[in-house]
């Protein structure tokens, strides 16, 4: 194949960053633009919230003095009425952020 | 990079496991004592012992001096937040009498503790027994001087003050000024300033929280005092940016003295730029002439009369930026590496995966990669240098980025203020390393 003697090489090569962004961009479409914006940051300040309201547990805890404690469900998210969080029952600490900063 | 005839042969003098992951390791001023403190909130000291008549080619060894437990997990029912009893940071203050004092934090209260020995128990008193009962006072038919007697040797933590409810965000770094009087503790969006005696009142010196937390765009990284002069301290953000402040100028120091920043090639940037840049450690030099900063990828040293590039730059482990997507997912993106400096400011330590931990010489250029782990070090055999293999071809002895474990992280290493003695922590397990003498 003649190449035209002013034509550029194409550089095909993208640096090593920027091909695993677009990796990261494939598996996540819906990722925002602003990866450092105040998301992810406001995420970061968030880290050790516990959603444990101590008038649910304590008035559950006497309402049911005698009866077996009813341990709350692995969803921890939904902890309403009847499901009685316990301090034991709080999940375990994660060092890094508590929700995911893929989700949309 | 030059793997052989490193200018130190390394010998691991001895290890310690702790219950927990080790959070943080200092060594006090003179290098005597180490401190480190864990996941669940204890701290235990190591102390230098002087070097046995048997095996005078080796200093000795540093075998547990203290142990108490700093901090305890706590619930903020007001705010549904709870409180890690991790310690963050220990710093250590100069030493002014026989007694040994530290500040130890977790993410929200600053504790000073002392930590004294005891020696001497008085015996022989009037009105009581060895064993402690109450003598019959009517039966005292002498009196005597209770003498001092030697005793096994007992070391007591005991907290002096409390510093709390000074921070709504979470610690991140305390720094001992150079005046003995005074401290600083930051968070993400605040500094305060502290005097050491005085536990119900701090000054806020830096404040960058926007009106609109909506707006929110950095927050503070780490913060340090100068090492010499008591009016300038510094503070990293995640930004990658340092700026230098001086207390004389503002009682408010928002507005900085210095800013320290690399200029960025745009055309580079990409989604993981700012995440990479984010600094994680800041440490003045022992002159204070320089400062170092630590990102995700690399060490940076400034001088601090440089405002626009650093000075030096020293990669740890730029492997790994053909890995950021998986390290971005599985969280090792936002892995904070401490960094820190040998006492003559000639060489440069920091930490990174698979147990590895990276030295570097500033004056010969030359740098090296260890291991932190049983299985490759056998007390007082000499580091086997490490290699990481990037290309095609794997040597023999190297090891492929895709075999490195990225959950032995080495975050916090420490170097002795005058010798060539290394604390690295790698996990759970502390690693003391040497130089041979000979």
């Amino acid at each position: 194949m003649e190449v035209d003697s002013g034509a550029e090489i194409q550089d095909t090569v993208i640096s090593p960053e920027k091909a695993e962004e677009a990796k990261l961009k494939a598996r996540y479409p819906n990722l925002g633009n602003k990866p450092g914006g105040s998301d992810l940051l406001r995420k970061r300040l968030q880290k050790g919230q516990k959603y444990f309201d101590s008038g649910d547990y304590n008035m559950a805890k006497a309402k049911i003095k005698n009866k077996q404690l009813p341990t709350a469900a692995p969803e921890k998210t939904e902890i309403t009425g009847d499901h009685i969080p316990t301090p034991q029952d709080l999940p375990q600490r994660k060092p890094s952020l508590v929700a995911s900063k893929l989700a949309g | 990079t030059h793997t052989h005839s490193h200018p130190h042969t390394h010998t691991l003098t001895h290890t310690r496991s702790h219950t927990d992951i080790i959070s943080t390791v200092e060594f006090n001023y003179s290098g005597e004592l180490l401190a480190t403190g864990d996941k669940g909130g204890r701290v235990v000291i190591f102390q230098h012992e002087q070097e046995s008549k048997n095996r005078p080619h080796l200093r000795g060894e540093y075998n547990v001096y203290s142990t108490f437990q700093s901090h305890e997990p706590e619930f903020d029912y007001l705010k549904s937040l709870e409180i890690e009893e991790k310690i963050n940071k220990i710093r250590w203050l100069p030493q002014q009498n026989a007694a040994h004092f530290l500040l130890s934090t977790n993410d929200k209260t600053i504790k000073l503790w002392k930590i004294s020995e005891r020696d001497k128990r008085a015996e022989g008193y009037n009105l009581k027994d060895e064993d402690g009962r109450l003598r019959d006072p009517f039966r005292i038919t002498s009196l005597r001087v209770p003498v001092l007697m030697p005793m096994d040797l007992m070391v007591e933590a005991s907290p002096r003050r409390i510093f709390a409810n000074a921070h709504t965000y979470h610690i991140n770094s305390i720094s001992v000024n150079s005046d003995h009087e005074t401290y600083l503790s930051a968070d993400d969006l605040r500094i305060n300033l502290w005097h050491l005696e005085i536990t119900d009142r701090s000054f806020n010196i830096v404040d960058i929280k926007p009106a609109n937390m909506e707006e929110l765009t950095e927050v503070i990284t780490a913060a340090e005092c100068h090492p010499h002069q008591c009016n300038v301290f510094v503070y990293s953000s995640s930004k990658g940016t340092i700026r230098l402040c001086d207390m004389r100028a503002a009682a408010l120091c928002d507005r900085h003295s210095k800013f320290f920043e690399e200029p960025e090639d745009p055309s580079s940037r990409s989604f993981f730029s700012e995440i990479i840049s984010s600094i994680s450690d800041v440490k003045f030099s022992h002159s204070g002439r320089y400062m170092m900063t630590r990102d995700y990828l690399s060490v940076k040293v400034w001088d601090l009369n440089m405002e626009n590039r650093p000075v030096e730059t020293y990669q740890v482990h730029e492997y790994l930026r053909s890995k950021l997507c998986s390290l971005y997912e599985n969280d090792c993106i936002f892995d904070k590496f401490e960094c820190c400096w040998n006492g003559g400011d000639s060489a440069i330590m920091t930490g990174s995966y698979n147990n590895f931990f990276r030295m570097f010489d500033r004056n010969t250029r030359r740098d090296i990669t260890l291991e932190a782990s049983r299985e490759s070090s056998k007390p007082r055999a000499t580091l086997k240098p490490r290699k990481v293999s990037t290309g095609g071809k794997r040597k023999k002895d190297e090891i492929s980025v895709d075999s490195l474990d990225f959950n032995k992280k080495i975050l916090h290493t420490a170097w002795h203020p005058k010798d060539n003695v290394i604390a690295v922590a790698a996990t759970n397990n502390l690693y003391i390393f040497q130089d041979k003498i000979n």
